[in-house]
């Protein structure tokens, strides 16, 4: 397996030279390329026989918001002592302008070499656009609606981009880390208007388990089991 | 003559047929469909966005109720995810036992599409056969984990606990008298290997009986030789895996081409169809069902010679026994930490893939550093296969959508996720 992801890498390096950006992590590739490049980089990783990336796996949106924000301290204890509950925090809509706040991830699989590679494509959050793959890979028709669907990325030259999760008349992109867990409204059966009506909704947000991010606790899970630290 | 339209027709959402909450818009022209437009999401429970409020694992339990037939399968494909980003193996027994529990779901999965899917399409009787050998599957579900249905038993860094030593036993009712519980006990005197291995040893003859009703049946060859082919090309393009792949005739199957857990040390083999029709990807499915059954076998043999611990004696990452718990100030401070904050993942993402007995599974996960997922974006095989339903449906008639939906083996707790 290594012995192909370090020939993919090569190939990769060698055939686009700057437009991409490899890494390899958890022995699996990760190309990072520009938006414009979509089409053509996606087309030659279908037909040029070094990549013969046949099929697309998986196609998806992340939303890079609230990358690596914590809700709990556990660095420094503040004047009152390290804090303890805590709240519901309300994530600030962003004001614009972040370049890198949304990415596309395709997910294709070579069934020639047996090999996978991950591509990525950085989205501004202004104008998340990117080209469609439909033309290249039919298969990725329902991914992008559902990218389209639960985080507002919209893909040119898709031939039906329409809602598919989500129930029909939603407002919102559910999955956008700026949409709140319990959502905006809620639904019910009203007996006197004798149809199904929308409120707002009445229950209030939770955090049951607070985001702790502890840069020492890595270490102790994958090798340091020493019985010096106790958390 | 008189002029006939194209009109529009609704199927579904409640439907018997549609596997669940699927709607379909069907434009028809006469009985022939022009175009089929399905309608997903009536079961969408945002169990990515939940996840991502949750410590790693708790959202185990969820992965269960992605697809509800094959619950074990689905908790293999998140744990995998997360061991390799702990860089963390679960001990060779409990891979063993993962893999006897995923084929035995395979098997569980297969007979519910099996009996589903002729039930559709005008066969009774193989309904009622499957359902009475799922009954044992299921008891050896509840026998290992407390539950028949959503498990959660694998956990990172293995699995929950041992096979037990003993089965659940029947007991007289006013309904059941001692004689007729005593024969349901027969089987159920040793432990659960011994369970497993009588269910084994009956399977291939109970697969026989299925395929007397309907491999040659002409009813059922009518309703499926030449309907919904896909040919190797198109199944590529459309994303397809597991059956509906390997019935268009490419041999893929990631328990051969990228093994995980301890596939790679056993003996089996990969059925591959020819016309990548219904009837072939139905001959798959059945072939699946007795390799499956060989590779329980094999696993039954290994874990009665081979004790061992099932889970690692990491702290940070499983919980402490409860007698240490109870004695050890230590193991009681690592109990209380991994139940409420859990654990942290490095940063990174990783996309990992396990043979589900509908496709491939994919789970891609992003971590920020977090006890909790950044982002966790399931790959659901059924959902790829339902997005071609335009595709394979065209120009065949109404009653052949039924035979198309059941032979995608469509379930929509995974579709809609």
């Amino acid at each position: 397996m290594s012995d192909a992801v370090d020939k993919l890498v090569a190939c990769l390096q060698d055939r686009f030279g700057r437009a991409i950006s490899v890494g390899v992590a958890f022995s699996e590739v990760t190309a990072e390329i520009a938006a414009k490049d979509v089409l053509a980089t996606c087309t030659a990783l279908r037909d040029e026989a070094d990549f013969a990336f046949a099929q697309l796996s998986d196609l998806c949106a992340v939303d890079y918001l609230t990358f690596g924000q914590a809700e709990w301290e556990t660095t420094g204890a503040t004047g009152s002592g390290f804090s303890r509950g805590v709240d519901e925090r309300e994530v600030t809509p962003s004001t614009g302008g972040n370049e890198r706040r949304f990415a596309v991830v395709y997910h294709l699989l070579s069934i020639t070499h047996n090999v996978r590679l991950r591509l990525k494509v950085y989205l501004n959050e202004d104008e998340p656009i990117v080209d469609s793959v439909v033309p290249i890979w039919t298969g990725a028709d329902w991914f992008e609606r559902e990218a389209f669907d639960l985080y507002g990325v919209m893909f040119t030259g898709h031939p039906d981009l329409r809602r598919l999760l989500t129930d029909y008349g939603f407002i919102g992109h559910p999955f956008r880390k700026d949409f709140p867990l319990i959502g905006n409204v809620e639904m019910r059966y009203d007996a006197e208007k004798r149809r199904v009506i929308y409120e707002p909704v009445s229950i209030t947000p939770r955090t049951l388990v607070p985001k702790v991010i502890r840069e020492d606790q890595v270490d102790h899970l994958t090798g340091n089991q020493g019985g010096s630290h106790n958390a | 003559m008189p002029e006939i339209k194209n009109y529009t027709l609704n199927f579904g959402p409640q439907h018997p047929s549609a596997h669940g909450v699927l709607r379909l818009v069907l434009e028809m022209d006469g009985e022939t469909i022009e175009r089929a437009d399905p309608h997903i999401g009536l079961l969408h429970r945002a169990t990515e966005k939940l996840a991502e409020s949750k410590p790693y694992n708790q959202s185990i339990p969820y992965m269960d109720r992605l697809d509800y037939v094959s619950m074990m399968c689905n908790e293999h494909g998140y744990v995998l995810a997360l061991e390799r980003m702990l860089g963390v193996e679960a001990p060779e027994r409990a891979q063993y036992i993962r893999v006897m529990f995923d084929e035995i779901t395979r098997i569980l999965n297969h007979l519910m599409w099996l009996g589903a899917h002729a039930l559709d399409i005008g066969a009774m009787t193989i309904f009622l056969y499957a359902f009475r050998e799922r009954e044992d599957l299921m008891d050896m579900y509840e026998a290992v984990s407390g539950a028949r249905m959503h498990a959660a038993y694998y956990r990172p860094g293995g699995v929950y606990r041992d096979l037990p030593g003993s089965m659940p036993q029947y007991e007289a009712s006013k309904w059941h008298s001692q004689k007729e519980v005593d024969v349901k006990n027969s089987n159920r005197q040793g432990s659960l290997l011994d369970f497993v291995e009588d269910f084994v040893q009956r399977f291939p003859k109970c697969v026989d009986e299925y395929e007397t009703l309907l491999t040659d049946n002409r009813i059922w060859k009518q309703r499926t030789v030449d309907i919904g082919v896909v040919s190797p090309e198109r199944a590529l393009q459309l994303g397809f895996t597991g059956p509906m792949l390997r019935g268009s005739g490419i041999e893929w199957d990631l328990r051969k081409k990228q093994p995980y857990a301890v596939y790679d040390k056993l003996d089996f083999d990969i059925p591959v169809g020819l016309t990548g029709d219904s009837y072939d990807r139905y001959l798959v499915r059945i072939e699946e069902m007795r390799q499956s059954n060989n590779i329980i076998k094999q696993c039954i043999k290994w874990l009665r010679e081979n004790p061992g611990p099932v889970m690692l004696d990491n702290h940070k990452l499983t919980p402490p026994d409860r007698e240490h718990m109870k004695g050890d100030m230590e193991s009681l401070i690592h109990h209380f930490k991994l139940f409420t904050e859990g654990y942290a993942l490095p940063e990174g993402e990783v996309y990992s893939a396990v043979e589900h007995p509908k496709g491939e599974f994919g789970v891609y996960l992003v971590s920020d550093g977090s006890n909790k997922p950044y982002r966790l974006k399931i790959r659901a095989p059924g959902f790829a296969h339902i997005s071609s339903l335009n595709e394979m449906t065209q120009g065949h008639m109404l009653a052949d959508v039924v035979a198309i939906i059941g032979t995608q083996d469509i379930v929509f707790g995974e579709v809609d996720r």
